[in-house]
């Protein structure tokens, strides 16, 4: 098991973001997020980042429990909503500052996405003048780069062209056969039904199932991911 | 120590440094040469230390804590513990900020007038740098809006340079006809700008200048004793408001 999430909570002030969510995720999954805008869906993958300090319950990545531990961050690869980076540094900059600091001779970096993506002729622009898409490109690029086992994606193609997007798809599904274990937040519906094997939706803070595709499809009757769960809010509300 | 290299290249890079050095390099310029008495040029060069260096370090500190957020947010993705993000931050602040200072006074200082006072004015320098990057670190993690962070900044400079004073005076003023000593010297003893200021006025024996607290100081604690004593608040004072803005920033959610 590759992440083991145990009665995770967390509230902001009186606000409860977090309620006691527990879920288990292995190797070869991809993993669709899917709950409406705050349901918690980031709090929960910034927990797994340890970015967001749980108030309860535990995380644990590769058996190892993340409290106090940064470690575990090397087999993580993660891309932000917003990709926020240090305005004045160019892009081939970033790239080797952060190929420097970590410095993983043995692992062999993946710049596929960086290839794809035409970065390399981007190399001297500064963060600043870049477009948010270019931006997204930068994000995946990172999150891929030193070839991590766990692969985190918040809404990794809103901001992307078409084009883009399908590379960005195709390099999520080609990834996903080396054994590996993907999460994407998403509101594209027909992205995750691509992509994804599982679904995990969350409401309100709590977690409401977690099924595979087949699973939830066969339940509702209907074939598309899109259908099937505008069916089961449907159910929800009533 | 990558991380301190990469922070302190951006943090040359910027103009402000550059700009505080040229600035400290006119005062003490200027000092030194229109000034032939050793003793009025300390006295001058003490006035900015205890007044501008805090000022400058904690008013930059936190900006530039700030503007690093982007920065810290891409290291937190990374395998890279928080400790380490917020010690390198601190040492490439304390290099630039006090680098500049001790280039652009110590080296005129020292060649002009190399003694004792002398040493300790960049001693003291050195430390109020500091002390105030860690209280600037902060206010900075304390809150998110970056207003609300230099406003709380520039309280605690307001409040180590003018108000705490002011309260010692009262204090002394209201209860002159209580044996007070001890409770004075432990009150200065609280507030780093006054520990500095006091330091520096007993090596240079100028009681006058020394003020009431001051002397009580001195006279309670002996100018030698004294300086010992003075170099460990100091030094207290600089790793307290580190760790108690370490200790903030490992819980903070980001």
């Amino acid at each position: 098991m590759l992440i083991r999430v145990k009665e995770l909570s967390k509230s902001f002030r009186k606000l409860n973001v977090l309620k006691s969510v527990s879920v288990s995720f292995e190797a070869n999954q991809c993993v669709a997020i899917i709950g409406p805008n705050g349901s918690g869906k980031t709090t929960f993958i910034k927990s797994v980042l340890g970015m967001v300090i749980p108030d309860g319950g535990e995380i644990i990545v590769n058996e190892k429990n993340i409290k106090n531990n940064f470690q575990y961050r090397e087999g993580i690869g993660y891309m932000p909503q917003i990709g926020k980076y240090p305005e004045n540094t160019t892009i081939g900059q970033l790239f080797g500052m952060i190929k420097d600091i970590r410095k993983q001779n043995e692992i062999a970096l993946d710049e596929e996405l960086i290839e794809a993506f035409h970065l390399p002729e981007l190399y001297n622009k500064r963060m600043r003048t870049l477009s948010g898409g270019t931006r997204q490109k930068v994000s995946a690029a990172l999150s891929f780069l030193f070839n991590p086992q766990i692969i985190i994606l918040d809404e990794p193609t809103a901001g992307l062209d078409p084009l883009s997007a399908e590379i960005l798809k195709d390099k999520i599904q080609q990834e996903r056969k080396k054994n590996k274990l993907i999460l994407i937040t998403s509101h594209i519906m027909n992205d995750l039904d691509e992509l994804s094997s599982h679904v995990m939706f969350m409401l309100d803070g709590n977690l409401k199932f977690f099924k595979t595709m087949e699973e939830l499809k066969t339940e509702t009757g209907e074939d598309r991911l899109g259908k099937a769960m505008a069916k089961l809010m449907k159910e929800q509300s009533n | 120590m990558k991380l301190v290299k990469y922070i302190l290249f951006d943090l040359v890079r910027s103009r402000f440094v550059l700009f505080y050095f040229l600035l400290l390099l006119l005062f003490t310029g200027t000092f030194v040469l229109l000034q032939d008495d050793v003793s009025k040029v300390q006295l001058s060069l003490l006035n900015i230390i205890i007044l501008v260096i805090p000022l400058v370090s904690v008013i930059f500190a936190t900006i530039h804590w700030y503007n690093s957020s982007e920065f810290i947010e891409v290291l937190l993705a990374q395998p890279i513990s928080r400790k380490r993000i917020f010690i390198s931050e601190f040492i490439a602040l304390s290099l630039a900020v006090g680098g500049a200072f001790l280039l652009a006074t110590g080296i005129p200082l020292l060649i002009f007038y190399p003694d004792t006072v002398s040493l300790l004015l960049m001693i003291g320098g050195f430390f109020l740098t500091i002390i105030f990057i860690a209280l600037a670190f902060w206010s900075a993690v304390f809150t998110r809006d970056k207003a609300k962070g230099i406003g709380l900044s520039l309280v605690f400079w307001l409040y180590f340079s003018l108000i705490y004073d002011g309260l010692i005076l009262m204090i002394m003023f209201n209860f002159s006809d209580y044996p007070i000593d001890k409770i004075v010297v432990a009150l200065l003893s609280l507030n780093p700008v006054d520990v500095t200021r006091v330091m520096i006025l007993m090596k240079m024996e100028m009681s006058a200048m020394l003020g009431y607290s001051g002397a009580v100081f001195t006279d309670f604690i002996g100018s030698n004793v004294g300086m010992i004593y003075s170099v460990v608040l100091l030094l207290i004072w600089s790793i307290i408001p580190f760790l108690w803005a370490l200790r903030k920033f490992s819980k903070k959610d980001l």
